[in-house]
């Protein structure tokens, strides 16, 4: 079964022409007739792939099917971020990051379902049903790109591309066993992204290795013209770091002393984490996140979750209004109970209506700023920080309803450092034999530190074994 | 009646020239497109995923306006979203500034006393609405060619106290934002559109407590009518001891009134955040530098100096030039005239007076200057000659002798011409004017 392949053997047995793309797509399709039904990964696909793929056999990327979360623009495939507000909304222009896997020689071969407009942590509020866990689908794949992971799980893609405003590359990656990496912000564009939080939104690779996903780096990220937030510096070879070593190497372990996780199968998974890194040549310590404001306040997640809640629902509050019902497909009564939720709370922090010395809005930005002073002097310190991407294994289906800080409460060890904008990645770290799920290992750096990620990651990936 | 001051302050939109929008590289020429929506782009139609780029001509323009109008530069500024729905703004926010325009602290000198400029921030301008009707059907539609033309907004204290000093200040901010030739500021194509906010007080010291906002004026003529029967009709409503509605109110010229567009109470609350696309501008001393060197000698400050150096009249002159370059060639203009020991207020006077059969920016000089002397240039003439000729051109015209004993004073022209008909000569008006009045007594 070819589809099973990593990104990086396709590439070299079609390199070598000893795998052709006939048979590579004729087992994709056999797949996705077979699971796309049950998994609900898809919302659309390219019935040209194949012929699309053929066009670019000389490119990097040889015509490899990669999955794209239903949040990117793609021409000629309909993007609708999983809201029936853009039911059937035919994009007039590329995203730059789909621009660029396509120029590269990839295909975009299928749309995959997301939480709608990306609010969420369980892919459950896709107004296209929910998508389900690959690795035992009574259980949820987790989001916002749950599709996106599930896509990559199912081997339904060879890679996908997912986008992370926090958590929402991650945590789906952690449920669905594989690899999810978050960018620095402003590493890779997000022009023709539809925004979700803008000032937090992160494209990025869901992979099946951590080298699949330092290849689909090295294609997306980079200074775009169009998007004034990314970053001028330069684009490293992601796939260098992969020969690096992680000797000297000092590793920060947090918010496992947390009493809600503390006491979890994932704190001690990350402990021992921690241990087989020491063991590789790295120097450990175990940080103390505790919940003393005076002290180290701006390290806990949960006035993190807080900090995040105001951010990003007052950006989705401004970002949604363009959905207006006068040029897209639907009104705005289609907006769904969640997006509604958003909107509301969102223009409670921007609005001054209850007379505050302050706007909750304003507060929250300077508890960020506050954030981002810390993680600043953390990696002054360390070069890697790692705890658990999300507290629990996946959750079953209908976890979410009724619950609207779901998301908030299954992205807590990922929300503080998406607020400061550095990078993360979470590499599968245990699955349990019983269910067939996973737990996943959240590797934080520095900013435009992917390369230790990647090192450290890879490095995990080869001595863990699962 | 008591006697009311006027307070008025103004907000005065402007569009800048650059060759492309605010945030796209759109072209910015919405007023001569050939068909609607053809300036267009996802990011000036708000669809999905588009992202703000800003013009950094825009910015260099908007700080070159703050500096010519004596502004302080906030060093370290941003964009921020400004939300209200509207069909001709399609993002559902307008990409403005809230708390850091990129000029404050201003000035604009009048003849009525100096008006304070509070802010001047750089915004996008929105489409526009065309209310049509198609096969019977009454529509309206969204032309997006305006979407994200770069716009300032001027603010001033409330220093305007009558409203010729505010038709003076918005015609000087127009004559100030033409020289400095960043907008062509044409009123009929929307380029520049008024705002005056107007309430009266009887205590100086107090300022009341509503204000009125007057908008559609389309001309500065307009403006100061539409201030003057604004006031009028305030004075009414306080005579009666009540406070006029705080609202904004529309200017009819037709009718010469004012008519009630909608009740504002209450501020809108617009939420304004900062804009996460666009991260925060620094403007560094060298930026700043570079905009210092780029920027024209102050407009007040070139009529002074020139109404100093060549005794010329301000007014006539300020008649001769827009932009600066042409303000430029102007002065190249006087100094090669000076040479020539030219009387420079003579030339503006003649220029102004459009006397003179020459092309402004376009003959050279010499040519002008050489025009100027023919036209100037009187013959001799020996008193015996001259009285000799007056006499026959009284003698020959008694009905324009009565006329000016009648106080025609227009009949002196007359017989100037008579006179220096029978001379075949040009000679000195003022010299054969005095001749003549002698003569008739």
């Amino acid at each position: 079964m070819l589809n099973t392949l990593t990104l990086k053997k396709a590439l070299t047995l079609l390199e070598k022409k000893e795998i052709s793309l006939d048979d590579l797509y004729h087992d994709l399709w056999k797949v996705y007739e077979e699971k796309n039904q049950l998994l609900n990964v898809y919302l659309s696909v390219d019935k040209d792939a194949l012929k699309k793929a053929k066009e670019n056999e000389n490119k990097p990327l040889k015509g490899i099917p990669i999955a794209v979360k239903d949040n990117f623009l793609t021409v000629g495939l309909p993007t609708t971020a999983s809201s029936k507000v853009l039911d059937g909304y035919l994009p007039q222009y590329e995203s730059t990051v789909t621009k660029k896997i396509k120029e590269a020689g990839g295909v975009v071969f299928g749309k995959t379902n997301m939480d709608a407009w990306a609010h969420g942590s369980s892919t459950e509020t896709s107004d296209y049903g929910p998508t389900k866990n690959p690795r035992n689908p009574k259980f949820l794949p987790g989001g916002s790109s749950g599709g996106s992971a599930a896509a990559v799980a199912s081997d339904m893609a060879i890679a996908s591309l997912g986008t992370e405003t926090a958590g929402s590359i991650r945590q789906p990656a952690a449920w669905c066993g594989v690899v999810g990496l978050k960018p620095t912000y402003g590493r890779v564009s997000r022009y023709g992204i539809i925004a979700m939080g803008s000032s937090l939104d992160s494209p990025g690779p869901i992979t099946k290795t951590v080298e699949d996903s330092a290849i689909l780096l090295n294609i997306i990220a980079g200074k775009d013209k169009k998007d004034a937030t990314t970053s001028e510096k330069e684009v490293p070879d992601y796939t260098l770091a992969l020969k690096k070593d992680i000797k000297n190497f000092k590793i920060g372990i947090v918010y496992i002393d947390h009493p809600q996780i503390k006491s979890t199968l994932a704190a001690q998974k990350t402990l021992e984490a921690g241990k087989l890194f020491e063991k590789l040549g790295a120097k450990v310590d175990l940080i103390s996140t505790s919940k003393n404001l005076e002290k180290d306040k701006v390290l806990s997640h949960e006035h993190a979750i807080a900090v995040y809640t105001i951010v990003q629902r007052a950006e989705v509050s401004s970002n949604l209004a363009r959905y207006d019902g006068i040029r897209y497909s639907n009104p705005r009564k289609y907006f769904g109970h969640e997006a509604k939720n958003r909107i509301m709370l969102g223009i409670f922090g921007l609005s001054n209506f209850l007379q505050q010395e302050e706007l909750v809005y304003k507060t929250a930005q300077k508890v960020r700023a506050l954030y981002i002073k810390n993680f600043k002097q953390l990696f002054s310190k360390y070069d890697l920080l790692i705890s658990p991407t999300s507290p629990s294994f996946a959750l079953p289906l209908g976890a979410t309803s009724g619950d609207p800080m779901f998301g908030e409460l299954q992205d807590m060890l990922v929300e503080p450092s998406s607020l400061a904008g550095i990078c993360g990645i979470s590499v599968p770290m245990y699955k349990d034999a019983k269910t067939n799920l996973y737990l996943g290992l959240n590797i934080m750096a520095d900013y435009f530190q992917e390369e230790k990620l990647i090192t450290a990651a890879n490095i995990y990936e080869l001595n863990n074994k699962i | 009646m008591k006697k009311y001051l006027p307070i008025i302050g103004m907000e005065i939109h402007i569009e800048l020239k650059t060759a492309s929008k605010m945030f796209c590289s759109c072209k910015n020429d919405p007023f001569f497109a050939k068909k609607p929506n053809i300036y267009t782009c996802p990011v000036c139609l708000g669809l999905p995923g588009a992202l703000p780029v800003p013009n950094k001509k825009a910015i260099d323009w908007t700080l070159m306006f703050g500096l010519a109008l004596n502004c302080q530069i906030n060093k370290f500024s941003k964009f921020d979203r400004k939300h209200y729905f509207y069909p001709d703004l399609p993002k559902g926010y307008q990409i403005s500034q809230y708390d850091l325009p990129f000029c404050y602290d201003g000035k604009i000198n009048t003849s009525e006393g100096a008006i304070r400029i509070r802010r001047i921030h750089l915004e996008e301008d929105t489409g526009k609405l065309i209310h049509s009707t198609i096969n019977g059907k009454k529509v309206t539609l969204i032309d997006f060619n305006r979407s994200g033309v770069p716009l300032v907004e001027i603010v001033t204290e409330p220093d305007i106290h009558s409203p010729s000093q505010a038709k003076e200040y918005a015609k000087k901010l127009y004559q100030i934002i033409r020289y400095l030739d960043i907008s062509d500021a044409d009123m009929e194509k929307g380029q520049m559109r008024l705002e005056a906010n107007i309430s009266l007080t009887i205590d100086k010291s107090v300022l009341p407590n509503y204000k009125v906002e007057l908008k559609n004026i389309n001309s500065f003529r307009f403006l100061e009518k539409a201030i003057e029967i604004e006031i009028k009709r305030q004075e009414e409503i306080l005579e009666t001891g009540k406070t006029p509605v705080q609202e904004t109110r529309g200017y009819n010229a037709e009718k010469n009134i004012t008519y009630s567009q909608r009740s504002k109470e209450d501020a809108a609350d617009y939420r304004y955040f900062p804009e996460p696309d666009i991260p925060p501008i620094k403007i560094t001393e060298n930026w700043l530098l570079q905009i210092k060197n780029q920027l024209p000698k102050n407009y007040d400050q070139l009529l002074d100096d020139w109404s100093k150096k060549y005794h010329l009249d301000k007014n006539l002159a300020s008649l001769l030039f827009e932009t600066s370059s042409q303000a430029n060639w102007l002065e190249e203009l006087f100094t090669y005239g000076q040479k020539q020991n030219i009387d420079i207020s003579k030339l503006v006077n003649f220029l102004a007076n459009k006397k003179l059969q020459v092309t402004l920016y376009r003959d050279d000089y010499e040519k002008i200057i050489s025009s100027f002397k023919q036209a100037t240039t009187v013959a001799n003439v020996s008193d015996e000659e001259l009285n000799k000729a007056v006499d026959e051109a009284l003698k020959t015209n008694p009905q324009a002798v009565a006329d000016y004993k009648n106080g025609k004073k227009n009949a002196l022209n007359f017989l100037l011409g008579q006179t220096m008909k029978i001379l075949k000569k040009r000679l000195d008006p003022s010299l054969v004017i005095k001749k003549i009045v002698e003569k008739i007594g």
